[in-house]
């Protein structure tokens, strides 16, 4: 036997160096201690213990997202693996790429109902881009590289590949993953030509143009962020946002009208409403975005740039569709601008943005502050003033505060802010900050969380602590699941069923607890301080920040409503929601 | 072009890795995202490049099957996806085997009804028959309904296979 040969187990780590992975966030476990024996005695790749399976997806999805690179997890088989589904199903919804290696029961024990077996593939199938179950040690380094391949290429996503024990100590050659190559998976980036043209075509004579991008512009790389910024300058128009495209042009650029959708600004929603060309680059037309499907953007001519061919025409028809990667489709869009030298109507695109402007005076986010008591926005609002400038990461939970922190926090580049905006994750956050910390180590990586989402991943903590990462867990605690019960406030009659959380932790004693620092602010004058102490103590930092109850999240779209039919505040009275829009979520 | 919102009736083909869990990957995709099967079909076809072709017919208005297309287009084994309804000329063929369970001037009957179908007997006992047949999916309709009161026992069918007419590969 030749001497060169390695155990399945050393192949999956010297596959995932190759792949130029530094850090792989996992939990062990019976069927993968061949591949934490040969962890052990390497120095190549760090590994992150966690302390739930489903938080070391999120925390490699905080590393790609903000890194661009492929996270790596690594948990066993049975609950190792049925644990990372959420995070997995997540990572599938906002398009992160994500490697995520799960053990298996040896190959003879499969489909016996082993101790910790279950039917990872089966189970993952619709909550991935694509897996495998790896039957052969010589496969084992292919089908690692493949994986990363899958999960980086086109519209990124996550991949499973389900190791069986046997095949991780059983001894084959390495290959390495130079010559990868799929023979039915190559994502198209070159968009057509002819229908670029006819995109040109149209926003050369658009007369109220808006663009709409998301995070497919972020995931196509900084190259697209930048030619984005080049291409809004170059004609003018205003651009808005979706939740997960936040930062993909700069915020602070007066063409930027801010985020869309059901808490988007008014200028956004009423632009997207009201615009005849709307350019959508990397945006997938969500239900968050578009609100009433009969009466969206009803006057407009849409064009729609996207590497995933299954986004185009799904939820809404549209006149131009370009398949392609962003940077490449943008970088034809702009050679073709400037041949033509093209330029639009700027009378008419004058109108445009003086009708903008009168919405943007309504000034939307605004709020009636308090001497007594900290409004949530305020919070928020003040959180960002300190940061701002700092080299800052911000990752969120789900809900209320989700929202404020995507209206009240800008972002000057791409990469710098991570939400589960798809799935709508309750407990991302936490873990999603300390990926984004270990990729970062010096930046101030944020998360702004609510009382009841913190305590979904509260565990990782101890994580945060073991390995001295100094994340700042900022918690809007107002006593209830706010954005549910702004729901049963707005639509179910006030009857605020199980919203509220009778018997919340003390969260300084619960950061104690875990080794971290507990800071409190109950009043307005407490904020300042209470913020700067938690930027300036080292290493993880709680901060219980006490809020308005009652608050609510405004503007706001109704389910079933149109973007002209938006709710501005607590004055706005809403009109009775439809039954269509009753069964909406 | 008919009207968007009218379902029609689409033969879909598409070539495939022949590997395992893809017909779980395909099955999987159309119940989870809520969409039609009327009749699937699988087999290897390319052993030496290990592709199996599936045949779907499907059903759903002209956004549905395009976006059915997509999702199909996006799985990682799959490598064409034929609309053989759109995409021109094309044959469809289905296989039954039907069991007539009858005696006297019924069991004559079915056996001359058979004939003018050119169903084959395949299999006779001196009170049964089970007839092979193949042919479109109407025709195997057609002839079933009228077993029915001629003392039809079972059917199996093998759903639909189809190809494109002329020399060009799907």
């Amino acid at each position: 036997m030749a001497t060169d040969q390695i155990t399945g187990a050393a192949c999956v780590i010297r596959a995932l160096v190759d792949q130029g992975v530094d850090v792989v966030f996992g939990y062990p476990g019976g069927a993968v201690l061949p591949i934490y024996d040969e962890l052990f005695q390497q120095n190549a790749l760090r590994h992150i213990l966690v302390r739930h399976e489903q938080a070391a997806v999120h925390a490699a999805e905080g590393y790609a997202r903000s890194t661009g690179k492929v996270g790596a997890v690594l948990v066993t088989s049975g609950p190792g693996a049925t644990n990372a589904v959420t995070g997995l199903t997540d990572a599938l919804m906002d398009s992160i790429p994500i490697v995520c290696l799960t053990g298996q029961v040896p190959t003879h024990l499969i489909g016996n109902d082993a101790f910790q077996e279950a039917d990872t593939t089966g189970i993952t199938r619709p909550c991935t881009k694509h897996n495998y179950l790896v039957k052969k040690v010589e496969d084992v380094s292919r089908v690692i590289h493949e994986a990363f391949y899958v999960a980086r290429s086109g519209r990124p996503g996550p991949v499973v590949v389900d190791l069986p024990k046997d095949i991780l100590q059983a001894k084959t050659t390495y290959r390495n993953g130079a010559a990868v190559k799929h023979r039915s998976y190559n994502p198209r980036l070159k968009g057509d030509t002819k229908r670029i043209e006819q995109a040109i075509e149209l926003i050369a004579k658009a007369r109220r143009p808006l663009f709409y991008c998301g995070g497919g512009v972020i995931n196509s790389g900084p190259k697209a962020t930048q030619l984005l910024t080049e291409f809004v300058r170059m004609t003018g128009f205003p651009i808005t946002l979706t939740l997960m495209g936040l930062g993909a042009f700069p915020a602070a650029d007066p063409h930027f009208l801010g985020m869309l959708g059901m808490h988007g600004t008014y200028e956004a929603n009423l632009a997207m409403h009201d615009c005849d060309v709307m350019i959508n680059l990397g945006a997938r037309f969500d239900d968050r975005v578009t609100g009433r499907l009969a009466a969206f953007s009803p006057g407009s001519k849409k064009i729609h740039v996207d590497i995933d061919p299954s986004s185009i025409n799904k939820n809404v028809s549209v006149d131009v569709p370009i398949v392609g990667d962003i940077a490449h489709v943008l970088e034809d869009m702009i050679k073709l601008w400037k041949a033509r030298q093209a330029r639009p109507d700027q009378k008419a695109l004058a109108a445009w943005w003086k009708q903008i402007e009168a919405w943007r005076g309504r000034d939307c986010l605004r709020f009636r502050n308090s001497d007594s008591i900290i409004k949530p926005q305020h919070a928020i609002k003040t959180l960002y003033e300190k940061i701002k400038g700092r080299d800052y990461y911000i990752t969120t939970e789900v809900g209320q505060h989700q929202m404020w922190a995507a209206q009240y926090i800008h972002f000057e580049e791409p990469k710098r802010w991570m939400t589960s905006g798809g799935l709508g994750t309750m407990g991302y956050g936490l873990p999603a900050a300390i990926g984004a910390q270990i990729a970062h180590p010096d930046a101030l990586v944020i998360d702004v969380a609510g009382e009841a989402s913190i305590l979904m991943n509260i565990q990782e903590l101890s994580t945060a602590a073991q390995y001295k990462l100094p994340v700042k867990i900022f918690i809007v605690n107002n006593q209830w699941m706010g954005m549910v019960r702004q729901w049963q406030e707005l639509l179910h009659g006030g009857r605020y069923s199980e919203s509220y959380t009778e018997s919340l932790p003390d969260f300084v004693k619960l950061a104690e607890a875990f080794g971290a620092t507990g800071l409190r602010a109950e009043k307005p004058e407490e904020l300042d301080e209470v913020i700067r102490q938690m930027i300036e103590t080292p290493g993880p930092v709680v901060v219980d920040c006490r809020v308005d109850q009652t608050e609510n999240c405004f503007p706001m779209i109704p389910s079933g409503a149109a973007h002209n039919e938006m709710l501005l505040g607590p004055d706005d009275v809403a009109k009775p929601v439809s039954e269509e829009g009753m069964v909406l979520v | 072009m008919a009207d968007k919102n009218t379902i029609r009736r689409h033969t879909i083909s598409v070539l495939v890795d022949n590997e395992p869990g893809i017909l779980a990957r395909v099955v999987g995709l159309f119940s989870g995202r809520g969409y039609n099967i009327e009749s699937l079909t699988v087999a290897e076809v390319d052993p030496e490049n290990h592709l199996s072709r599936i045949t779907i017919v499907t059903s759903g208005t002209e956004m549905i099957i395009e976006q059915i297309k997509a999702q199909l287009d996006r799985l990682v084994p799959v490598h064409r996806v034929s609309d053989l309804t759109v995409e021109g000329p094309h044959l469809e063929r289905e296989l039954a085997l039907i069991k007539v369970h009858s005696t006297g001037e019924k069991r004559v009957e079915s056996l001359r009804i058979a004939d003018i179908f050119r169903a084959r007997v395949v299999d006779a006992t001196i009170e049964s028959f089970v007839f092979e047949m193949t042919g479109s999916s109407e025709k195997l309709n057609a002839f079933i309904n009228l077993m029915q009161p001629l003392g039809l026992v079972d059917v199996s069918r093998t759903g639909v296979v189809a190809t494109s007419r002329g020399p060009a590969a799907i």
